[in-house]
């Protein structure tokens, strides 16, 4: 691990102004991602700015009924905050399938947008990639591909994002508060993380020095539904191969209004907006939405070793949907 | 890069100075001779260097010593009262030979004394079938075992683990009442 300096950050502004004087500066939250990157050599900064202690831990209602997420707050308070479980269960679920206790305990809010992608290459510094160094190649394109991408990758870059919670704030049309060289903007979760390009090494849309200070959530309507289902190799502690997040709204056996969000198919949570198309106003059956989701993954683009996802997310899709409208909402 | 950091580690004050580079394990390990967590993996994947960080269960191999200056850390070794008696943890998990080679058992009793405070709060997993705030969730075998899938025992000792940390779950329960 190369030295870096270390300091800890009085307050936003002093955590900004720091950090866009220094391009060799990182920001530093509970660490899990970035001191595994440190000691992995994947990152070499020559300053952490520490921000973990800001005091960006609250859940606050706001007057519309959504909720704004402290950016410092850690996975495992907000997975059991008792406005995030009983309105925006989905955010809950997709916390708790997630990492361990251990690692929710220590993450943050937007230390978990902001964790990189599990690729085994991007991880293992001895082989070419263009995320980790830009212009070296991609070693997945040509070797182990069943995690990879089925939505979105390039030429480039076959990654997907890791984040659960992500993929549930792209459901739930999320937006993240920053405050940057530029003071401060607001960011949608589904344009704050990008697609490869032919920039693989830019995970995100945040300017150098650009901090994140909250995760807000917009209200759902009362008769609304929301989950979260995580297909992985183990029951707990992977990564997802296939995960749906959906918020859907019935009336009367038909479909109002669906928004849906796949995770562990691409660089970055895949907004389903050709299944939530088809599912506007169709009636609430298993046809339909099966329907819709194969809508959706006719549009895949699976490789070599990872077909197997476009099947196990159809059927993910179906039956979260299928589940989430069992019954009419109480 | 050098810093200086005070900790309070199993009940006493250590003021160390440490490069920042230093984890939370190596400054208890190296530096302290706090040798009870354990490093397994280094990558905050096996569970076994598990200590309380200000009451809360967490991997010291992915913490940096620099960003906890000031912190409360309990360790498996810590967590004997003050007459030596084995926390009830550490007993059940002898009662039940919940270990084979005990490299993973200090991070797997520190990882459960921090789960129980958890599920006595009523916070929720991915077992949970009830998100309610106001449903009670008993601790189910499948609780505990998705509870404690942060903490891995390659000789395989789960079965006992499991049945060690429901005999303190459910002694916790019983004397709340």
């Amino acid at each position: 691990m190369k030295p870096f300096a270390y300091e800890r950050a009085g307050s936003v502004r002093a955590a900004v102004t720091a950090a866009v004087d220094d391009p060799g500066a990182v920001f530093l939250g509970g660490g899990t991602n970035l001191v595994d990157h440190l000691r992995l050599g994947i990152t070499h900064p020559g300053r952490l700015i520490d921000v973990s202690r800001l005091p960006l831990e609250d859940v606050e209602e706001l007057p519309d009924g959504g909720l704004r997420i402290g950016a410092t707050l850690r996975n495992s308070d907000l997975a059991a905050h008792p406005l995030v479980r009983t309105r925006f269960p989905v955010l809950s679920r997709a916390l708790l399938a997630g990492a361990s206790g251990q690692l929710r305990n220590a993450a943050t809010t937007a230390g978990n947008l902001l964790q990189r992608t599990r690729c085994r290459y991007f991880q293992d510094p001895t082989t070419p990639c263009n995320k980790r160094d830009p212009g070296s190649g991609c070693s997945a394109l040509t070797g182990y591909t069943r995690q990879h991408a089925v939505f979105g990758a390039s030429e480039e870059c076959i990654a997907v994002h890791p984040s659960d919670m992500a993929v549930a704030a792209a459901a739930l049309d999320a937006v993240v508060v920053t405050t940057g060289p530029e003071g401060e903007r607001r960011i949608p979760v589904t344009e704050l993380l990008r697609l490869p390009g032919d920039e693989p090494q830019r995970d995100n849309t945040l300017l150098h020095g650009e901090l994140i200070t909250a995760l807000e959530v917009p209200p759902l309507p009362a008769g609304a539904r929301s989950g979260y289902r995580k297909v992985r190799d183990r029951a707990s502690f992977a990564f997802a191969l296939v995960s749906v997040a959906a918020v859907v709204e019935t009336e009367g056996g038909t479909v109002r209004w669906a928004r849906i969000a796949l995770g562990g198919v691409a660089h970055k949570p895949w907004r389903a907006t050709r299944a939530e198309d088809a599912l506007a106003g169709a009636p609430a059956t298993e046809e339909s939405f099966r329907r819709a989701a194969e809508a959706e993954l006719a549009a895949a683009e699976p490789l070599s070793g990872n077909a197997f996802k476009v099947p196990m997310a159809r059927r993910t899709l179906t039956a979260v949907l299928s589940d989430l409208t069992a019954e009419e909402p109480q | 890069m050098d810093a200086h950091v005070t900790l309070r580690v199993d009940g006493e004050e250590r003021s160390l100075t440490v490069d920042t580079r230093t984890s939370l394990l190596d400054a208890l390990r190296d530096r302290l001779g706090v040798t009870s967590p354990k490093k397994g993996c280094d990558h905050g994947q096996c569970g076994s260097c598990t200590v309380l960080l200000d009451g809360r269960r967490v991997v010291s191999c992915l913490a940096l010593t620099v960003s906890h200056d000031g912190a409360e850390v309990t360790t498996a070794a810590g967590l004997p009262g003050p007459d030596g008696r084995l926390h009830p943890l550490q007993q059940a998990f002898w009662d039940h030979d919940a270990f084979q080679c005990g490299y993973c058992t200090p991070g797997q009793i520190c990882s459960a004394a921090g789960m129980l405070e958890e599920a006595d709060a009523g916070r929720p997993s991915h077992a949970t079938a009830d998100l309610d705030p106001a449903a009670r969730t008993p601790l189910t075998d499948d609780e505990i075992r998705e509870r404690m899938s942060g903490n891995i025992c390659r000789c395989g000792a789960y079965v006992n683990i499991v049945a060690a940390i429901r005999e303190v779950g459910d002694v916790s329960e019983v004397t709340e009442r």
